[in-house]
């Protein structure tokens, strides 16, 4: 194959990447958007098998081993997609993310031992930039797993002088770069890895809970700019123009969802940096609470105008979207006007809690974004909070040392009636104490979301 | 190739990049975040290219971990996107 067809089919390749994150863009076209970068993606894929480059001769060498290679990524990477349940998603995507950064870094180190002294100041430039950054979205991705999956603390982990140890490993990053860029050899890119590896760690263990899915957001850029300075180094477009769209698109992304948590882009960044250690929250207080019965629940559903249901992650992990839509469909049925308040947060990721219910087909229409619903509280007699909490907490509002803090709610504390499905006392994935479960017009029931429900269901069908 | 040439194609790039997804609702981010990251799966390329130059165990071992890695990253990255968005496909009805 020539070059002129190679980088033409390339360039292919690269429209649709386009046309995919244009695609995705938009409720309507997001699947086949998908489809389409995964067309793009395949099609690279097998061009490179038919391309000899200079110096090389087809078939390509190793072959067996590449192909081998791909058959064990095919292995593990279809079941773990296939098989992940809906709640563990967001963390698969982090691991995703994460194992692309170590692959850009893997191949900019397997390009500079191959190149050693032949290569120019640019490529060895750009080989430090994908390695740091690739590392750094390795490690970092991998610690956001850790933490969605609850295998470590969600809270923010603050360590005395963190902020210094985390600006003196950075600056020994940069050194090393430069480092390596004078020097050149091996030794000093894989202390370049190493401390990398360390500071992606660093870097992402003081962001708290609730910041996860915006860290993540801008690994995943991080990893596509890696993709890019990869392409200058293999010299292939391709991977310049599909790394960069990444890295912008990506930044962008991160940007929207940053507004859409209230959260300021730069504190999210730079809270390694300027995250002083919280005080302790009044946790574990034994303060009395007003708890009820699935009956309770139901006469006072049973007695309401207007409904809204604000879902949460506890939804997910009961998997109690097809019971929430029996209850709703029955509350319709008796005449209450029910809504959704859908938290653009709620859950682990932005949209979460939209996937998990067009799961149960749940109409669109009853689908009510936070701006729309928030001003109907006033005229709600009865919020059920499903495994919900942080997305509720008044504190987002009035408590200016929380970590929350300036975070948009669903102001559920305005209707007349509150009721929380909750599983225990146990506060929110952003660890902060909720007032609004002390108010007096707040009814709690105990339990798994989906037994709660179905008990609810029975006693609104005995009424 | 040209340094201009790929300035050039590097600036544009990332103009599209801030256009096509500028005018995203809340819903589709956790999708759209999801496909952007089975596309930069594409460093499979990269590394299948540096598995055909390996010269050494070491580079060819390193290259064949890369190729692992980036096929999770990407086919694993499409899959998990199409069934996230196979969901909203209910809506319709």
């Amino acid at each position: 194959m020539s070059r002129t067809l190679y980088d033409l089919i390339g360039l292919a390749a690269g429209v649709a990447f386009i046309l995919a994150l244009k695609g995705l863009s938009h409720p309507k076209t997001a699947r086949r958007g998908n489809l389409i970068g995964a067309f793009g993606a395949t099609l690279a894929t097998l061009v490179v098998f038919f391309y000899a480059n200079p110096g090389s001769s087809l078939p390509l060498n190793n072959l067996g081993w590449i192909l081998g290679a791909m058959l064990v990524g095919l292995a593990v990477g279809v079941p773990a997609a296939r098989k992940v349940q809906m709640t563990q998603m967001p963390q698969l995507v982090a691991l995703f993310n994460g194992v692309g950064g170590g692959a850009a870094a893997l191949v900019a180190i397997v390009e500079y031992l191959h190149l050693g002294a032949g290569a120019t100041t640019a490529e060895v430039v750009f080989t430090v930039f994908t390695v740091i950054v690739g590392c750094v979205s390795f490690s970092g991705s991998i610690i956001t797993f850790l933490k969605l999956q609850e295998l470590m603390t969600t809270r923010p982990v603050i360590f005395p002088a963190g902020r210094f140890i985390i600006a003196a490993t950075l600056a020994s990053v940069i050194g090393v770069g430069g480092w390596v860029v004078t020097a050149l050899g091996t030794t000093p890119l894989l202390v370049l890895a190493a401390l990398s590896l360390l500071f992606g760690v660093l870097f992402v263990l003081p962001v708290g809970g609730a910041d996860v899915p915006i860290v993540i957001s801008l690994l995943n850029a991080f990893t596509g700019l890696t993709v890019a300075a990869s392409g200058y180094v293999l010299d292939s477009v391709l991977l310049i123009i599909a790394g960069t769209l990444v890295g912008a698109s990506g930044t962008i992304l991160t940007r929207l969802m940053a507004e859409a948590m209230g959260r300021s882009l730069f504190g999210t960044l730079f809270g390694a940096f300027t995250a002083k250690p919280q005080e302790a929250t009044g946790l574990g207080e034994d303060r009395p609470v007003r708890s009820g019965s699935p009956d309770d629940v139901a006469i006072l559903l049973n007695y309401a105008r207007r409904v809204v249901i604000v879902p949460g992650f506890g939804l997910a992990v009961a998997q109690a979207q097809h019971t929430v839509r029996e209850l709703a469909d029955m509350m319709i049925a008796k005449g209450i006007d029910v809504a959704y308040g859908i938290h653009p947060v709620a859950g682990r990721m932005p949209g979460h809690m939209n996937v998990l219910l067009a799961e149960a087909n749940v109409p669109y229409e009853q689908l009510a974004e936070m701006d729309e619903v928030n001003p109907t509280f006033g005229q709600t007699d009865v919020a059920i909070v499903i495994g919900a909490n942080d997305v509720v907490n008044p504190a987002a509002q009035t408590s200016p040392g929380c970590p929350i803090y300036g975070m948009p709610i669903l102001e559920v504390n305005n209707a007349a009636n509150i009721i929380f499905l909750k599983r225990s006392m146990r506060p929110g994935f952003a660890g902060i104490e909720n007032e609004l479960l002390y108010d007096p017009k707040t009814m709690l029931l105990f339990g798994d979301a989906k037994a709660s429900l179905t008990k609810v269901v029975s006693a609104l069908k005995a009424l | 190739m040209e340094p201009m040439a790929i300035v050039s194609i590097f600036v544009l790039a990332v103009f599209v990049g801030f256009e096509v997804v500028s005018k995203v609702s809340s819903t589709l981010h956790t999708p759209l975040m999801s496909g952007a990251n089975a596309i930069h799966g594409v460093i499979l390329v990269g590394a299948i290219i540096v598995a055909d130059h390996s010269s050494t165990n070491l580079e060819l071992g390193l290259s064949v971990a890369a190729i692992i890695l980036a096929t999770i990253n990407m086919v694993g990255g499409f899959v998990v996107t199409d069934r996230m968005l196979e969901m909203f496909k209910g809506n319709k009805k």
